[in-house]
């Protein structure tokens, strides 16, 4: 696990810099997956990002022995925790990739402060939601 | 079409990072949050090493570099107010990563696996982002 993160997460800094390279655009993938969403704001780099990062795990399982994970949360919690991760990322201008890696890496207080408190929140609900559960 | 080609690779790249990481799996994330039970570091791991390589970047290359290769000027964020905005969208997000073990990035990667509970995130998050667009609308009548 150890090799596969540390792998994986020099892949997501590598493609960061290479839309921002080629694009110059930030890698933030709530606002990409907006621009790719809805066609007011369609912006097509963000629609052919998002069908790369479609393909890009299906290459793993086509040519590994790579599984797809298992969705075993329940349908409520995706559903109430897919509305809060849409209002939240985009009231505050981004995600783990935009704030996390992207923002951090540009030297952003605006990102740092986002980062630490998402992360900080997702650790205290996931602390609760284990109480109740 | 370079610009589209290049677009799609880096997708790609980002996409088998999330997936090869073990990033597109809610189990790892919520692990990750999970500190006081079985806690999975990993995605501390994954997202220092994205770091690394950003930083680097952004601080040595971007200042010397004349702009992206197919567009005219890098778009950065110009923003740097610390808002209400910015604080009260991270707490909702954090709370919704916290309950589902998704962020937008392994949700999108996810749809290949064709599994209905992503098909079923995707769509209430793009709900949220237009709730976020009126609640962002209506701070901003309260503001002025």
């Amino acid at each position: 696990m150890v090799i596969e993160s540390i792998l994986g997460g020099g892949l997501i800094g590598f493609a960061s810099i290479a839309l921002m390279a080629s694009q110059g655009r930030i890698a933030g993938i709530s606002s990409i997956a907006y621009r790719a969403i809805f066609p007011s704001a369609l912006e097509p780099w963000a629609l052919f990002f998002a069908g790369g990062l479609v393909i890009g795990p299906l290459l793993l399982l086509a040519t590994t022995d790579f599984a797809a994970p298992v969705f075993d949360g329940s349908w409520a919690s995706i559903l109430i925790g897919g509305f809060f991760v849409g209002v939240g990322t985009r009231l505050g201008s981004g995600c783990t990739s935009g704030h996390g890696v992207c923002g951090i890496g540009r030297g952003s207080a605006r990102s740092l402060i986002a980062t630490l408190t998402f992360m900080l929140v997702g650790m205290m609900t996931v602390f609760l939601l284990g109480l109740i559960t | 079409m370079k610009i589209y080609l290049s677009a799609l690779l880096s997708g790609i790249v980002f996409g088998l990072g999330l997936a090869i990481s073990g990033m597109t799996d809610p189990a790892n994330i919520q692990g990750f949050l999970d500190i006081t039970r079985d806690w999975r570091p990993h995605l501390a791991l994954v997202m220092g090493s994205a770091l690394v390589v950003s930083t680097v970047f952004f601080q040595l290359a971007v200042p010397r570099l004349k702009g992206p290769m197919f567009a005219k000027a890098f778009m950065v964020p110009i923003t740097s107010v610390i808002d209400q905005k910015l604080i009260i969208g991270a707490v909702l997000f954090g709370m919704g990563w916290g309950i589902s073990g998704l962020c937008p990035g392994p949700a999108l990667a996810g749809l290949g696996y064709l599994e209905p509970k992503v098909f079923g995130f995707l769509v209430v998050m793009a709900l949220g982002f237009k709730a976020a667009d009126w609640l962002s609308a209506q701070m901003d009548l309260k503001q002025s």
